[in-house]
Formats: C-alpha cells, structure tokens, sequence
C-alpha cells in the first residue's frame, strides 16, 4: 500500500498565550493521494490553524504529521521550507498577492524560489492563469481587480509550481456561483490528474462536491 | 534561486516606493558627495600648491657666506660643489654695500645732452653664472677663467643694464665706466629665471672686482636635479667650507611632498570628518526605513516564505535592497562630487586633479554603508515565522 500524502497522529497545536489556546487537539487524519478533502466547522474552530500545519507554515505543539511518508515535525527549518516551496501549493484566506506587481508577476513568483529554470515561466504563468479563466487580466495590478479576480489570481499562483498537495482557504468565498462552478471543475480536473486537495469552506456547495468531509469543532476533528 | 530572480525581487521592492527609495539615498548621496568634493578639492589644491614649487623653485638652493675676518669661501672653491652628485650647475658671487649704486656710464658719446650716467649694481661672480641662473647670453660671451687669470678689465651687463646704457651691439667693443675705470663689454646677460634682479647689474671677474669691495664670495647659487635639493643642502656646506659649515646659511626649498601633506591635511580634516558623519547619517537613514519597510511587508515575507523562500532568500532580498540604495547613492554622489570638482576648478582656474580610485571607490563605499544597514533588518526579515508573518 502506497504513503497516503498526509498522515497525522494526534497532532496537537496549543498556542502559548494567557490562558493557554488549544486550537488543535490530538488530531489524527489520513489523505490519501489524489484525495479531495473539505474541512468545514465553525469560525474559530482552527480550521486555519490545520491548514498552517499541513502546509508546515508552523510547527505542532505534539505529535506526528508524516508527508508522503516523511516525518516533517523533526525536519529542520530549511528541508521544511524546500518540502513546502517544491509540494505544497497555497491559496489563503487574504489572497496575499504583491500589490505592485502585476498579476502575472504575481504568478510567476510561485517559481523564483524553486530549481527549475526561468525558461518558460512566463508560459507556464499565462497557461495558470488561463485556466482560471484571468487571461484578460494578465497586465492588472491586484488593486484594480475585484475579490473573485484576485482570488482566482491566487489559485493561478497555487497551481504554477504543479504542487503535489493543494491547501485551500475559502478558495470560492468571493465567487459568484458560476465563478464558483469554475474553480470546483477545475479542482475536479486536477484531482484527475493526481493533485491531492484540502479546502477549507464554510459553503456547502463546496463541501458537497467533495468526495471527503471533515469537521472541526473546537480543535478537534470527525469524519461526516 | 536564480541570482537575476534576487535582482528582479530587489528591484521591483526599491521601484514599489520610488519617492521614499529616492529619499533614503539622499544621506548617503550628502556623504559621499561631501566626501569625493573633499578629498577632490584638496588633491586639487595640493597639486596647484606643488606646481608653485615646480622645477625652479624645488631645485634652487643658496648658500649665504656671511663676512668673516677671513675668506669662507674662495672662488675655487665652487668647483667642489659643482662635482657633487646632484648638481647641475653652480656660481660664486660677491656682492657689497660699497658697490650696490655705482655709478656706470657708457662711452656713447655721439649725443652730449643725453644723460648716460646710471646707478647701477656691480657684482663679481665666478664664471658659471649663466647657468648658475638659468639665464642665456643675449649677446656676445661671459667671461671665461682666461679672462680671470689675465686680470682683463671685461665687463658682462645684465640685459636690463644694457638697454638702460644704450648698449644694444658689440661688434665695436664698446666700453662702461665704472666711476673712472674703463672695461670692454663682451657680453649681455639675459632671461634670468634666477637672481632676476641682476638683470640690472654689472658683472665683473673676481679679479678686478676687489676694487669695488668684491674680492670675498658671500653667495653661491646652486641648482640641483629634481629631488636632490634636501641633499644637496646638507653637503654643500662642508663642500664649500670644510671645517666651517656651520657658519654658512643654507636656503633651500622645503620638500614639495611635505609642503603637499600639509595643505592635503589642513584642508582634509574638517571635511572628512564631516563627509564621514554624513555618511554615518545616511546608513541611520538607510537601516531605519529597510525597518520600516520589512514591518510593513510583513505579509509580502511570508507570502515569500510559504512559496518556498528560505531565510537567506528573505535576508538576501532586503540586504540587496540597502545595498542597491547605498550604492545608488554612492553614485549619485560621486557624480555630484566630480561635478563640483570639476567647477570649484573652473572658476579657479586649476587643472583638476581627480583620482581614478577615488571614482571607483566612492560607489562601493555607498553599497557597502547600504550593506551594513541592512544587516539588522534583514536579520530580522528572515527570522520571522512565516505563519506569524501570513496572519
Ligand atoms: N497565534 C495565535 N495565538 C493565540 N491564539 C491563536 C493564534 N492563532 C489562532 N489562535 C486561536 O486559535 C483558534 C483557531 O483559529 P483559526 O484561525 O484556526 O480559526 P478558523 O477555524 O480558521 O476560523 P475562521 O473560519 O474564522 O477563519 C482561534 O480561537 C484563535 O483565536
Ligand atoms: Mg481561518
């Protein structure tokens, strides 16, 4: 049996403010690859704080999180930054695009970081950002763009590096219905081929097309 | 990470605030401009200073025989200092209260009513005079040690001398009096570079000269190659009068590096000083708004960081940032500098002098004030946790 691409064993996060913040507690989740997983639960239930620790933005206060098969709470800050840059793809809550870039720089930065060759990154950017349907936007500065543009400039910037795992928050939560539609084929057609997604989302169109469901309520998680 | 991705990241970081990335230099701008103006100025000023000490002065060395029961120096012994290594030419010459206004009278006597009596000044030299004052003789010869061994009643006249007695030609031999002593004019000295005041004079051999109180040397002028003058100055003392120089007074130009330094110095100091607080100022300037700036994209750091950039990417980025606004202001200033050179020359009239090293380094000295600048907030960039930096 193939390394499923997340396995966590009673992870748990305590943030060490007065009184103590337990946002996650012993937490155990398997992914499998080319899963589609949905994480829903009520504000503040840790949803993001989850996301941050499967995309090793920060680290667990105990327990184990093995990607593809490797042990990543003992890795050191820099093989965590190289798993991070080279599998793991981001699409956060605020956007986070550079303001006076343009959009397509923007999605290009997803590749300055990694080993791969400059050659063709701005081919590969503009086929990202045609898939999110932003061709016509390519020149814009995020300012100018309305929140579903950005938001789909931001997936077009999580897609470029071809990560192997896909983390989402509130990926559709600008979108209109039909934009809406648009990401979940296009979520679709990228499980197809073999990415691994976990979305964060409150809308239950979201979730529903899911083939997984999980919940959190107060730091800890349930299958639906 | 491709060195031109750091550039471009860097870069677009700088363009991002333009008016606040041109504000930040400007410190730096000041200093380094203060600094190239100084160090231009005063190399500037020193080399005009030394050109004032050029060849003639830094070569001319007098030796001053004061009166003495007996002869200091005799005229023969001139011959010892000219032997010295170092020395181009040299001359004995004696000159007297006695005969400083003599009156001298050409024997012109074609128009009666023409006053041709003139006070003039008589001195008697050794014969390398010419040379010994780097002058040329106009007309005819100076007198040779022939002319000093026979006793020959000959005159030379310094040019000057010459117009003021209406002796212009010598093809009839003509002749001065001095008082009532007739000599043959044989020659007419002329464009003295050296003692230009005997230009005016009569010179006499040191034979006949000791009627007019000009038996006894009481000056040698002595020119030396380029550099040899501090030497000479200490040798030709004891050359002239062994056993006695320390009763001759030596005049001797001081030496042009020491007189270069010690403008370089005066002028330096202050404005170095000032540049260097400028500089100082300008760093302040720089690390404080790199501060500002790694605060205000906290967010952009993290961003940066979930894509995969390692701590050395994030420090890299700002340290280059700094560095290129330091070095931009290195720029800039060197350019401002040179330019003010450049004209403080002009409007005096001096050929700068502008150190190639000086154009070079004044850039590098901005981007290495941009680089320690942004030292602390590129630590401090990198050492942000990305999800503290994503929130
Ligand atoms: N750095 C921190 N220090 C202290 N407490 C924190 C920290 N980060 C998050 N928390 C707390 O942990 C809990 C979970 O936060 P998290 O951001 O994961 O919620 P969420 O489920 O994403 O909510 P939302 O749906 O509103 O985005 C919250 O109560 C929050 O206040
Ligand atoms: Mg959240």
């Amino acid at each position: 049996m193939p390394e499923p691409v997340i396995l966590l064993d009673d992870l748990t996060k305590e943030f060490p403010t007065d009184p103590p913040v337990r946002a996650l507690s012993a937490i155990n989740l398997r992914v499998e690859r080319s899963d589609y997983v949905a994480v829903v639960g009520p504000s503040g239930s840790g949803k993001s704080t989850l996301l941050n620790m499967l995309g090793l933005l920060d680290r667990p206060t105990s327990g184990s999180y093995r990607l593809d098969g490797i042990e990543t709470t003992m890795l050191k800050d820099s093989a965590r930054t190289t798993v991070r840059g080279s599998r793991i793809g981001f699409v956060f809550q605020s956007f986070h695009l550079l303001p006076h870039r343009s959009v397509l720089e923007n999605v290009m930065l997803a590749e300055v970081y990694g080993r791969g060759s400059r050659k063709g990154r701005r081919e590969r950017a503009l086929r990202a950002l045609e898939r999110v349907r932003l061709s016509h936007r390519v020149e814009f500065l995020p300012g100018r763009m309305s929140g579903g543009e950005r938001q789909r400039a931001a997936i077009a910037r999580a897609l470029m590096g071809e990560p192997a795992l896909l983390l989402c928050d509130e990926p559709t939560g600008n979108l209109d219905s039909k934009n809406t539609d648009a990401v979940l084929d296009l979520f679709d057609e990228l499980r197809a081929q073999g990415m691994t997604i976990v979305v964060i989302t409150h809308e239950n169109e979201v979730s529903e097309r899911a083939a997984r469901r999980v919940r959190i309520t107060d730091g800890t998680l349930a299958e639906e | 990470m491709h060195p031109r991705d750091l550039l471009n990241e860097a870069m677009a970081g700088l363009l991002a605030r333009p008016v606040r990335s041109v504000l930040t230099t400007l410190g730096t701008v000041l200093g380094i401009t203060t600094l190239v103006v100084t160090l231009g100025v005063a190399a500037t000023a020193g080399n005009q200073i030394v050109g004032r000490f050029d060849e003639l002065t830094a070569t001319s060395v007098t030796v001053e025989v004061p009166e003495n029961p007996f002869p200091l120096v005799d005229w023969a012994d001139v011959g010892r200092v000219t032997r010295l290594r170092g020395v181009v030419s040299a001359a004995a010459l004696a000159e007297s209260n006695q005969s400083a206004n003599l009156s001298v009278r050409s024997n012109d006597m074609v128009d009666p009513t023409r006053v041709t009596d003139q006070t003039l000044t008589v001195v008697a030299s050794s014969p390398g005079l010419p040379a010994a004052v780097k002058g040329r003789m106009v007309e005819g010869r100076y007198f040779d040690a022939g002319h000093i061994a026979r006793g020959d009643k000959v005159v030379v006249l310094g040019q000057h001398a010459a117009k003021m007695l209406g002796i212009t030609r010598l093809e009839r031999a003509p002749a001065v009096f001095i008082g009532t002593q007739a000599y043959t004019v044989i020659g007419v000295l002329g464009d003295l570079k050296r003692e230009k005041s005997l230009a005016s004079a009569v010179m006499l051999p040191p034979a006949v000269g000791g009627r007019y109180g000009l038996g006894t040397v009481t000056r040698v002028l002595v020119n030396t190659g380029l550099g040899a003058a501090e030497l000479i100055a200490k040798q030709a003392p004891a050359a002239l009068s062994p056993g006695n120089e320390a009763l001759l007074q030596v005049i001797s130009p001081s030496s042009p590096t020491r007189a270069r330094d010690a403008v370089e110095g005066d002028v330096n100091a202050l404005f170095l000083i000032l540049g260097l607080v400028s500089l100082v100022v300008g760093a302040v300037g720089i690390a404080n708004v790199t501060l500002v700036t790694v605060m205000e994209r906290i967010a952009e750091i993290g961003l940066r960081r979930a894509l995969g950039a390692a701590r050395r990417h994030v420090a890299a980025q700002f340290l280059l940032e700094s560095t290129l606004t330091g070095l931009t202001g290195g720029i800039v200033g060197a350019s401002v500098g040179i330019v003010v050179v450049v004209a403080v020359c002009a409007a005096k009239q001096w050929t700068p002098v502008l150190d190639v090293r000086l154009a070079v380094m004044a850039p590098a000295a901005g981007a290495v004030v941009g680089l320690l600048a942004g030292l602390y907030p590129a630590l401090r960039a990198a050492r942000m946790e990305p999800v503290n930096a994503l929130r």
